[in-house]
Parts: C-alpha cells; structure tokens; sequence
C-alpha cells in the first residue's frame, strides 16, 4: 500500500514538473514581458472552432458506423475493426501524404470528378485541418462507440424484439439513451486531441487563418524567440485542455477497451444495405489514404538510402522504451488514483493533464533546466523517450481505470481476505486481470512514438537520427520518392509495432 | 467464539445492530428476508464494512480493528472465489502463501489439500475448465489449506443445483466436523439451513438476534420471516 | 532505458579515450548535416588537414544560442540567414571572420565583419516548363495574370525563403505592399511551415507555382536530368539570399575557429556547395561551376535589406502579409 503511495506520488511529481515546471522554467527565462495580441487570440479562437467541428463531425460520423458494426456480422469483421483504427496511430506527416493523394488537387477524388467536367476539390484551409482531424479521430469515435453499443447486455435487445420494436422505438428506447451516455466522452477526448493539434494545421492549414494555438507557440518561438509569448499561449492551452480534461472525468465514457469487441447482438431491425454501405463509406475514407501511401512507396523503395536502416531500428527501440516506460508511469498512477478514495479523481486528472501540454515548451522547459549540467546530445534519446512517454500517458490511462476498477470490484475482497498484498497483490491479482488495457496502452504508446517528429530539436543528435526525422531530410534534400518510402516504411513499422504489442496482451488471456 | 457486542454496522441510510455469540464449533443459518442486512453482517464480521459502534471478538480477541486477511476466519462469497487467470493449484496455494512461493511440504500440502475435496490431479487446470460444483470444491480446498477456525459463507452454492448443493453442504459439515471450524452461512433456501445448521440467527428490522434451535425459528417464524418465507 | 545509459557510457568513455584530440564543435542546422547536406563531406575534407574532430550540433540554431548565451558550446555557428543576424549579433558571442571579403562572387557587396556568407541563391517562383509556355515575368505579370495557376508558398514566421518572400515584395512595392499581397493571396494555394513541405507539393503536381530558389532547377538538372523545372525570372529582381558562418569569440580552440573559417572560403569547401546545398558558391568562378548551373535562368538584378533595414520593415510588412492573407 505504502509502494504504490510512493510510485504513484512520484509519477504525479513528475508528470507536474513535466508539465507545469517546464512551463514555468520557459516562462521564468522570458526577458520581456510581452501580453498576448489580436492575432494570438484568433488563434486560440481558431483552435476551439475547429476542434469542436472536428470532434463533432467524427463523433457524428462514427453513430451510424458503430451501429453498423455492432449489428452484422460478416467475414472480416474483426479484422476490419482492427485495420481501420490505423489512422489514429499514424504518424501525422505520413496521414497528410496520403490524405493529398486522395483528396487534393491531383489526387483521387479530383481526377475522379475532373471526369465529368468538375473543378478539383479544395483541401487547403480549414476544412482541410478538419478532414485531417476527422480521419485521425473517427477510428477512435467509432471504437468509443461501438464499445458503448456492445455494453448494451443482449437481453435487453431481446426484450426490445420481443415487444416489436420498430427501428425507431429501438433508437429511441435504447440508443439514444446509449449515445446520450457515450458520445460526450468521446466528443471530450477528441476535442482535447484536436485542440493541441500542430502539424495538420503546418501542412493543410492553407495560410494565416487557419493556425493554432500550438502553431502559435513554435511562431513565437521560431519568428520572436518571444518566449514569454510561448509559455501564455502554451498556459492558454493548459487552461482550456486542463479545464476539459477534468470536466470530461463527469462524463465517464464507456468501461474502454476492455470488453470484446468480437460479439455482436443479432437483431432484425434496420436495412442491411444502409449499413454496408456506412461501412464501405468509412473503410474507403480511412483505408485508401492508406493504400496511396503504399503505391507511392513502393515507387521509391529502390532509391532509399542505407542510412534509413539504422534510423529505423532506433526508432523502433524508441518506440519500445517509450511503450515501457508509459506502463512503468501508468500502472503506479492508476493504482495510486484507484487506491484513494479522496483525492483519486485529482490524481487520474493529473494523468490526462500531458494531453493539454505543448511538447514545444516541455522540450524547451527540458533544455532550460538541464544544459548547464549535462551534455543536451546525452540526453537526447531520454528526453524523447521521456516526452513521448508522457504524451501517451493519457490515452493509456483512459485505457487502464476502467480494467483496474472492474479487477478491483471482482477480485478486490478475495484478494483482501487472502491477505495478497503488495507485490504479490500486484503480480498475481492486479496484472492478469489488466493485461489486456495494459498492452493497449503500451501499444498505443510505442506506434505513437514511432511517428513522433522529434519536436524536441534543441536535443537533437545529428548522428541518432530516427525514421521520421531521415523523412523529413530526404524531403528538405530534394528527394520525395526516397521520402514517400521512408513513409511507407513508418507506416508499417508503425502498425506492426501496435498490432503486436496489443496482440501479446490478448494471447492467452483467461475470460 | 464469536461475539458482537452492540456492533452497529451502517450502509448508507441503512443500518444493523448486531448482539450475539456463536458457540465454538456451531453451524449458524443466516436468516431473513431481502434486504434485511444478512450479507451485510457477514460483511461486518469479515472485516469488509467497519462498525460504527460496538465491538466484535473472535475466540475472545477483540478483532473489531483487524483487516479481513489478518482475522481468524474464511469466507466464500457468491461468485468471484477463484482468479480465472490462474490454475487450481494456484488459487489454492495462495491461501498459504499469496507471493506463490512455496516450500516442498507446502506444495504437498496443497496437493492434499485438493485430494481432500476430489480434485486430485485437477491442478494445472484454469477454473474455467472446471464444473460449478468443482470450482466450489477448489474454493473450499483453500478454506482447509488456511485452517481458520471460522467459516463465512455468502451463498457461494446458490448458483449451483439442488443435488449438488446438498453435496457441497455435506461436504462442509464433514470438513467442519473434522476440524471443529465453525460456520456461519446466509441462505435463502430453509432447506439448506435446516440441512447443514442446527442454529439460525434471525436479521430482520434492523436487527441481527442471537441464535436460536434452526427448527423453531422455521416452524414458527415471526410474521417478518414468515411473510418472506411464504408460509403460514 | 539501460540501452540509452549505455550507449551513453560508451561515448563517455568513447571521448575520453580521444581527448588528445581537440575538437571542434559547430551549429548547424539539420539539412545541412544530414547524410545528403554538405555537412558530412565538409567535415571529411576539413578533418584531413586540421588533426581534429569535427562534430556538428544540429537544430534551430538561434534559439539555441539564445538559450546557452555564455555558455554555449558552440565554437563555430554555420548555416545563420541574414534574418536572424541582428539577434545573433546583439548577443555579443561572436568574433570578427577576419576574412578577405573583397573577391566574393556575390550579386551584392558584402562588408559585414562578423558573419561570412558561404553560399548564396534568389527567392524565386519555380514552375514545370512542360505545363506553362509563358512564365511570368515580373511581379506584376504574376499578380494580374488571368490563368488559374496555384502557388504553394511558406509562412514568413516559421521560413526563411517566406521571410525573404516577404521582403521580396516589400522591396519591389513598398507601400503598396498590402495591396500586392492582396492581390497574391487568392492564386495561393497553402502556406506551409517551411520550404519542403511546400516543394512536396509541387513536385506532386499540386500546386503550379513553389516559392523556392533560383538555384532549384540545379537539382533537378543534376542529380535526377530533369530539365522541366525552370525558375520564373522577374524584372524587378530577385531577393537575394545567403547562409553565414560565425565564429564564437570565447572559443576553447580559437586557432582551428580560425582555420575553419579560413577553410569556408577555399576552393575545396566552395567547390562542395553546388552539388551538396543547391546554391551558389560565395567565392568561386564561374568557370567551375558544375555545368548544370550555368543553364539556370538568372535574374539581373538582386535586391536585398540590410539586417538594420529588414528589422525596421519587419514588423510593419509581416502585419500586412497577414491581413493580406486572412482574409
């Protein structure tokens, strides 16, 4: 009991330093006091907008696809659900390569509709950020959702056909209910996700009108070298992440990863074609950005150099260390939240508190705090071991509680009057039972770390380059078909390193 | 053996007074009807649920400030007796030791252990490769490994059918018998109470009462009992 | 973690058994030490002749100084533009070049003591000479041209050849800037955080128009015998650009700062520029250019703000771009 005190109270110690500390290291190093302007807060007004409109469209969107899904059963069901969640742990650049040769100027869609005398359609700007964002976000609305569906026990839709229930009596009685409890939760995760959101807006944002908070931050840093400017705007951020992240504990989601997602509720409502064709709609909009990518890639294979070897592997050890070190800080921090029954809520709100940081400023927070005593090059893998770890954390977290409550609800008492305390209570009661989330969280982790652009140069190592930034490198050299294969070769690292990982965590788990 | 002493055990609005004391080797029926607070004093005298008052004493210490795993006593509840992640023999070694590491003679302790209950050989299994009556069995195996000198039971046969029920009963007496354990067990069925206890403890209007002969607290029940029983 | 700690160790361990070895550490930014920037190939050919070890820091680089001030370990800076010279210059951490500036093959007269210019190029708009017949120009052809040609272009916040497009237009119609800009802005397809971003596009055939350099075509022409990239060359001239090299003052190894810089000036380092950074040489005949360069289209007139200058217009000019392109 008094270990997880301790872990936990040190994994709250660091996630505030990481977050608020850097912030505050930052904003004591400012020379001049410089107040936000006009254009700032367009910016903030900016990033609201578009993350409430991208939050509400994916979450729209992801109604009648997480019905579909939650009310056929097909070949491939499962395989699918798990492919179309790609998009979420996709490395931004590679998403925004794809997502051009599908819906820009030359792309698909408007050679598709240029052959019938169409004007191609218009990517650049606004909508552009929010077609991003969408598909970044809605594989997580639907999973959400349709987690929130198959939490509907069977008997209850029994019942519903039982009594003759039309589709709308169905909707009305069961599934408005249902979305009036999930949706919100979603809707909060993923305006949080869109509110930091920095390199969709750089490459589709389309001019001035369309920057972010976070844009914002590297302008002011990058222009200005305003650093009191930097630690406002990213205290801004803080203000409006944090104040959601913490309200969005009101609106607990469903119990998350935990259940199947393989049973389906067999039911005789609802028109078989209108689903298969939300599910076609979805798959072709995540899946074909996808496929570009790989006949893009393919083109430049051969012309990839040898140096993309080595990069690869050490952002694959990257990707690995940051997904452990994401279970070593999340497990202490959920077992502390849980094991308080005052307090529990602050520290799981601490948790999620990353998800609002400006890894700009926690990077420069870093370099502040640290270059007069260790050499930066030394720390540069840590560090971005570090921040990764830390902007994961709360996607694992948000996957973890619900597993640890219902372990503790089910096994809790046993576990007490066995007197299992300690590390025993942990390795042979907490564990097993959490597998599952636990994988999920670190695989979620390391395909998020993988795409990781490093947005911590002031670390940067020349000679330990990783994939994403040779990417970036073949791309300021010239040379774009090596860099579409470095993507293709992301893309995939990034997706095995995800399936496997969330795989050994359903290997052999016991119901 | 056991003895609560004005203990006042509080849920929310509801709330149980508890004066009573179980003899040494007793089979004691919980009785009563829903809601009435029957799980809810096993709950107290398991250590689950702190009383607001009173004190609680098993084998005249005073435990009423002891976790659950540290007093003199077993309990096996509804469901959720076994961890499905691991096997039988380890659900039951835990109940010797809960960090899984055991000595030679503990493993053949354990092995016993399962014999006594019919389970030999059943060790590498997962419970859920396991009947309800055998996964009873298990659960039981580790009361025995543990060697409390109380039992709680909280239904856990209530799932199980009316033949293997009275199974697992008469296997519980025969086990208590040998050790001189006593038991403490809710139950909704009369039946079962009149099977295994000769002693019913009545909770019913906030109160829990000492325990008298189970057949007269059967044959004539209070009107509290008797309108829960369905009976004239 | 424990790999990170050991490579570490190793590398402790690695310097230590070097340290009779002085070492030379130099900023530069990240194209420049990547494998396919003229970084590592500077470093082998300086390495022959100065018995030391190079070793590059890369990253933003003012940033970085701004944040080390004093202590900065930095003994030579290259690769600073001429934006951000005023800053870099008011921290009082570098030392005169000490170089002979008198032959460079510059469009413009360089007098600055403190930073050396190492290459050189213009901001320009390149097109795909298979799509467009007849480029634009000028500045004026461009803004009141009735085809539908798209621009990518960069943010001047966050890039420097948007910084220099900015001051681009700010020098060919000062007070009218605004209404250029203006006019700009519809033909604009994006703006994108900084030049490869941008360059993607184009070269994917999203966009008509890139601002990039004069210099780009270089590349294609070299590298890859792909002549159908050409720079538009416009009559009003061409902002001029250049890259610069600093030496720390309060350098540990003040004798090979100075052979370094010594070293940016000779044939053998300006003879890398064209083929491994896609610019001009600052000093070298054009007689040994590679081939490829002398079929590029040159402006005849460059036109340029000193560092006093462009912080003056700054301000005033990038407030115009964005209500331009706000709107």
């Amino acid at each position: 009991m008094t270990g997880t005190r301790i872990s936990g109270g040190l994994v709250v110690l660091l996630l505030i330093f990481l977050t608020l500390g850097t912030l505050v290291a930052v904003g004591l190093r400012a020379e001049d006091l410089s107040g936000l302007g006009r254009r700032d807060w367009a910016a903030v007004r900016f990033t609201l907008w578009q993350a409430a409109l991208s939050a509400a469209i994916s979450c729209l969107l992801a109604i009648p696809v997480a019905r579909a899904f939650s009310r056929r059963q097909f070949w491939g069901r499962g395989v699918l659900i798990t492919v179309l969640g790609a998009p979420f742990i996709l490395p931004v650049i590679v998403a925004v390569l794809g997502l051009i040769a599908v819906f820009g100027r030359t792309g698909l869609v408007s050679q598709f509709i240029g052959l019938f005398g169409l004007e191609p359609v218009q990517i650049y700007g606004w909508h552009g950020i929010i077609l991003a964002h969408v598909f970044f976000n809605l594989p997580l609305a639907t999973r959400l959702i349709l987690q929130g569906w198959l939490d509907v026990p069977a008997e209850r839709f029994r019942l519903a056909q039982s009594l003759n229930f039309l589709s709308a009596d169905m909707f009305r009685h069961i599934e408005l209910p249902l979305l009036f409890r999930v949706v919100p939760g979603a809707f909060m995760v993923i305006f949080l996700i869109c509110t930091t959101s920095f390199a969709v807006a750089l490459a589709l944002g389309g001019g001035p009108r369309a920057t972010t908070i976070e844009l914002a931050i590297y302008q002011a840093f990058r222009f200005d070298f305003d650093l009191s400017k930097a630690a406002q705007l990213a205290l801004v951020q803080f203000a409006v992440g944090g104040g959601l992240a913490i309200a969005s504990l009101w609106f607990r989601g469903p119990r998350g990863q935990g259940a199947a997602l393989d049973r389906v509720v067999s039911r005789r409502d609802g028109s078989v074609w209108q689903d298969a064709l939300w599910i076609l709609l979805a798959a072709a909009f995540l899946l074909v950005p996808l496929v570009m990518i790989g006949v893009k890639g393919l083109w430049g294979v051969s012309e990839l150099p040898d140096s993309i070897w080595p990069a690869a592997l050490r952002s694959v050890i990257v990707a690995l260390v940051s997904a452990g070190l994401t279970v070593a800080l999340v497990l202490p921090l959920a077992l502390l939240a849980q094991s308080l029954r005052k307090g529990g809520a602050a520290v799981e709100a601490i948790g999620y508190l990353s998800i609002a940081a400006s890894p700009l400023v926690m990077g420069t927070g870093l370099f502040i705090l640290t270059f007069a005593w260790i050499d930066p090059i030394l720390l540069a893998l840590p560090v971005t071991v570090l921040v990764n770890a830390a902007m994961s954390l709360p996607f694992a977290l948000r996957a973890l509680m619900p597993g640890l409550t219902q372990a503790e609800a089910d096994y809790g008492k046993l576990a007490l009057s066995l007197q299992i305390t300690g590390w025993a209570r942990l390795r042979w009661v907490i564990l097993p039972r959490v597998r599952r989330p636990l994988a999920f969280g670190a695989a979620l982790a390391a395909a998020l770390s993988m795409g990781d652009l490093g947005v911590i140069t002031l670390f940067a190592n020349p000679e330990v380059q990783t994939l994403p930034l040779a990417l970036y490198q073949l791309m300021e050299a010239y040379r774009m078909d090596a860099a579409f294969a470095a993507a293709l070769l992301l893309l995939t690292l990034s997706l095995a390193i995800f399936w496997l990982i969330d795989r050994g965590g359903r290997v052999d788990v016991d119901a | 053996m056991l003895t609560l002493d004005n203990v006042t055990l509080t849920q929310g609005a509801f709330s149980l007074v508890a004066n009573l004391s179980v003899d040494a080797g007793a089979r004691v029926a919980v009785i009563g009807p829903s809601g009435a607070g029957k799980s809810t004093l096993l709950a107290g005298i398991a250590g689950y649920l702190r009383p607001t008052s009173g004190t609680l004493s098993i084998e005249g210490r005073e435990v009423t400030s002891l976790e659950p795993g540290q007093r003199p006593l077993s309990i096996l509840f509804q469901d959720s007796n076994l961890f499905p992640h691991l096997t039988v023999f380890q659900n039951v070694a835990l109940g010797l030791r809960p960090n899984l590491r055991l000595t030679d003679a503990e493993v053949k302790a354990v092995e016993a252990a399962l014999d006594r209950v019919g389970l030999a050989g059943y060790g590498n299994r997962k419970p859920a490769a396991l009947s309800g009556g055998q996964q009873s069995r298990v659960a039981l195996a580790r009361t025995l490994l543990r060697e409390r000198p109380l039992l709680l039971l909280d239904e856990p046969f209530a799932a199980l059918g009316p033949a293997l029920k009275v199974e697992m009963l008469d296997l519980v007496a025969q086990l208590g018998d040998e050790r001189g354990t006593t038991i403490l067990m809710v139950s909704h069925d009369p039946d079962d109470a009149r099977h295994l206890c000769d002693q019913a403890i009545l909770v019913a209007d906030g109160r829990a009462d000492a325990p008298v002969a189970t057949h007269e607290l059967l044959d004539n029940p209070p009107d509290v009992l008797s309108a829960y029983l369905g009976k004239k | 973690m424990k790999q990170t700690l050991l490579s570490g160790g190793l590398m402790l361990v690695a310097s230590a058994a070097m340290a009779d070895t002085p070492v030379l550490t130099v900023y530069a930014p990240d194209y420049f030490t990547s494998e396919w920037g003229p970084g590592p190939k500077i470093e082998a050919a300086f390495e022959e002749t100065c018995k030391c070890d190079l070793q590059y820091l890369a990253g933003d680089l003012l940033p970085r100084l701004l944040l080390e001030g004093g202590r900065t370990k930095a003994d030579i800076v290259i690769g600073l533009n001429t934006d951000v010279t005023k800053k870099a210059r008011e921290t009082g951490l570098f030392a005169p070049h000490e170089q002979d500036t008198s032959a460079l093959t510059l469009p413009i007269e360089w007098t600055d003591e403190v930073f050396l210019p190492f290459n050189w190029g213009h901001t320009a708009f390149v097109y795909d000479n298979t799509k467009i017949d007849s480029p634009p120009t000028s500045f004026e052809a461009l803004l009141n041209s009735d085809e539908d040609w798209k621009i990518v272009l960069q943010d001047p916040r966050s890039s420097i050849s948007g910084l220099a497009l900015m001051l681009w237009v700010k020098a060919v119609y000062g007070d009218e800037a605004q209404a250029a800009f203006a006019k700009l802005a519809p033909k604009v397809l994006t703006v994108t955080k900084g030049w490869s971003e941008s360059y993607g596009m184009f070269t994917d055939g999203e966009a008509d128009l890139v601002l990039s350099y004069t210099t780009s075509p270089a590349y294609h022409i070299i590298a890859e015998g792909d002549e159908t990239k050409s720079a538009a060359i416009f009559d009003e001239g061409h902002y001029f650009m250049t890259e610069l090299v600093g030496k720390i003052a309060d350098t540990e190894e003040p004798e090979l700062a100075s052979a370094f810089m010594d070293f940016v000036l000779s044939e053998t380092f300006q003879e890398m520029i064209p083929t491994a950074n896609w610019s001009f040489p600052a000093k070298l005949d054009d007689s040994k250019l590679p081939e490829g360069f002398k079929k590029l289209n040159m402006p005849e007139k460059a036109l340029f703000y000193s560092e006093d200058q462009a912080a003056a217009l700054r301000d005033e000019a990038l407030e115009e771009w964005l209500t331009a392109f706000s709107q």
